[in-house]
């Protein structure tokens, strides 16, 4: 690094923290929260004060801090076995994010790859692809699951591989739409005048300049991933116990809502709360990324 | 009228699709005989039911005569209660029905309105409110909508019952859970339609002639921007469905998704597969109708198509 380049770097630094405080408070607020659920992905199994299936019968169905008969041991109370709830949270939510996250991506990837494919390829490829999207489009996918979960049985892979099956045709038919428009614009024909491969035309130039859409598309899908799995387990089809996810609290908590309403009530409002400020974020990135979509 | 014919083409072959993937999904994911019959069955017993139901043919021979059976209407015999399959799930079409459209109407006529008071006062308090409380609505998963409302009406105030379908009172809180998602999604798109529209020539010539606000919006504008709005409407009612199979647990409304969860509980082929099937038509079919309403009021849209084939 030159000298010259050194008195920039506080200048840098202010015009982010500059951009930071100009923030709406609302997508301030939502971004926290999600870093918050990151957080808790990562390290649930250190903060939590308790393992969570470690169950105590002396204790059941306290309630949480402010209501009476409620102790600091359990902040959150414990279920029906005594379980700490603030402790099953934290790794319901792992489970939950970790799952919707996996999903995602393996949604985006998939179907960015068939756009870039049927763009490419044109003809009899593209025909195919573009059926197979009409296809996943035209499925009642939710339900499709549930029949699949219901009849393979509990397997991890299968659910993996359902989650990462929802979604993908909104990406590939994005890309596709993209790419045939990119591919004629000047930086593309210029590149590939130059004499590059197809690969590195899609890979290093297409791709970087079609990014802000797919984003877009990225953070309106997210939050639908999460309701797609927590409505599952909480169907009891998707994660079933011992493990426990967002939706498979909540589903466990309906039957008490009588006489413990929190353990419901509070993983519902975990799984709004994560919904609510990843669509905030997304209107606001897609405000920020891709102008043409705002009207 | 190629174009007619070539989405109704599109609308088969997707058909023919979801007919074949339904069939090897449900058919390669397990032994029915082994969850049905007692675990202390016999061999012979075993084999009985199975030539019964058509399960110990080979595979492809299955799925010919599973086509074959379709297209004579014949749905296969319910395997937990021994009558037809189609009936089955016939009978509890009604319920799903009304608990759908009532949603739907509850969409339209609370997101609707939101929607064009939000485009009309852009960017005003009004605009900000409706487009907040939105976000609110269609983040709200409706399991937890529902969960919310049966204690604050059916266990704190005791107004309403909390699961049932009697009465109309039964009616009133699943058909807000469901449609509450859908008004808001409903209001986002009426906005961004109506916002588009607002900004046409002909909305300045319809200033210029001296229409008031109320007669340039309902006369000129909404129409125009209603056209949208109902693709998107045809689009979601499959995602709806889905909702529905949520809703209708949560407040045991005796409907299709009730149905089909106890169904899919008990490994009843028969049921699941109906459903499954009746579900993508629903789906095919509002595409389909949805293309051709939009391409009879769009002309664009018929000559985009034949330019494409």
């Amino acid at each position: 690094m030159s000298a010259l380049d050194r008195p920039a770097l506080p200048a840098r630094r202010w015009v982010w923290l500059a951009t930071l405080s100009r923030l709406p408070v609302m997508v301030s607020v939502a971004a926290g929260f999600m870093l918050l659920m990151l957080f808790v992905t990562v390290f649930a199994q250190v903060i939590q004060p308790y393992a969570f299936d470690h169950v105590d019968l002396m204790n059941r169905m306290t309630p949480p801090v402010p209501l009476a008969g409620a102790t600091w041991a359990h902040p959150m109370g414990t279920d029906t076995l005594g379980r700490d709830l603030f402790s099953r949270l934290l790794v319901a939510a792992q489970t939950s994010m970790l799952l919707s996250i996996l999903g995602t991506c393996l949604g985006a990837v998939m179907g960015i790859a068939l756009g870039f494919l049927a763009a490419h390829k044109g003809g009899l490829w593209d025909e195919v692809i573009m059926a197979l999207v009409d296809f996943q489009a035209a499925m009642p996918w939710f339900i499709i699951a549930l029949a699949i979960l219901a009849f393979m049985g509990n397997s991890m892979a299968v659910f993996i591989a359902i989650m990462g099956l929802y979604g993908w045709e909104t990406y590939a038919r994005i890309t596709r739409g993209l790419v045939l428009s990119a591919r004629e614009q000047g930086y593309a024909l210029a590149v590939r005048g130059l004499g590059a491969k197809p690969r590195r035309v899609y890979l290093h130039h297409i791709l970087p300049n079609i990014a802000g859409p797919l984003i877009v598309q990225l953070t309106i899908n997210f939050p639908n991933t999460i309701l797609f799995e927590t409505s599952l387990s909480f169907l009891g089809l998707g994660i079933r116990p011992p493990m426990t996810s967002l939706g498979q609290m909540l589903g466990e908590g309906r039957d008490y809502l009588i006489n413990a309403w929190w353990l419901a009530v509070i993983p519902g409002l975990v799984i709004f709360l994560t919904t609510l400020s990843m669509s905030v974020l997304g209107d606001w990135l897609r405000v920020k990324l891709d102008p043409s979509l705002e009207t | 009228m190629t174009w007619i014919l070539l989405k109704l083409l599109r609308a088969l072959v997707t058909m023919g699709l979801v007919l074949t993937f339904v069939f090897f999904v449900l058919r390669l994911s397990g032994d029915p005989t082994l969850v049905l019959l007692p675990d202390d069955v016999d061999q012979a017993t075993r084999e009985f039911y199975r030539a019964k139901w058509g399960l110990d043919a080979p595979l492809w021979e299955q799925y010919t005569s599973y086509l074959r059976a379709l297209l004579q209407g014949d749905f296969g015999i319910s395997f937990r209660n021994n009558i037809d399959a189609f009936q089955v799930v016939w009978d509890r079409v009604p319920k799903t029905a009304l608990l759908g459209g009532t949603a739907i109407a509850i969409a339209l006529l609370i997101g609707m309105p939101l929607g064009v008071l939000a485009a009309v006062y852009r960017d005003s308090w009004l605009d900000r409110t409706v487009m907040s409380i939105a976000v609110f609505g269609f983040s709200m998963p409706n399991f937890f909508l529902g969960i919310l409302l049966i204690l604050i009406f059916s266990l704190k105030l005791r107004v309403l019952p909390s699961s049932g379908s009697g009465t109309w009172a039964h009616l009133i809180m699943p058909a807000a859970t469901l449609g509450t998602g859908f008004a808001a999604q409903i209001a986002r798109y009426t906005r961004s339609s109506m916002i588009d529209v607002l900004s046409k020539p002909y909305m300045r010539t319809a200033r210029s002639k001296g229409a008031g606000l109320t007669r340039r919006v309902s006369q000129h504008a909404l129409p125009n921007a209603s056209v949208p709005v109902v693709t998107i409407l045809g689009i979601k009612v499959g995602e709806m469905l889905g909702w529905a199979v949520v809703t209708e647990t949560v407040f045991a409304w005796p409907g299709i998704g009730r149905l089909l969860t106890s169904a899919v509980a008990s490994r009843d082929l028969a049921v699941v597969q109906c459903i499954m099937i009746l579900l993508a038509f629903t789906m095919v079919a509002a595409n389909m109708v949805v293309d051709l309403v939009y391409g009879w009021l769009d002309p664009r849209v018929r000559v985009g198509a034949r330019a494409q084939a």
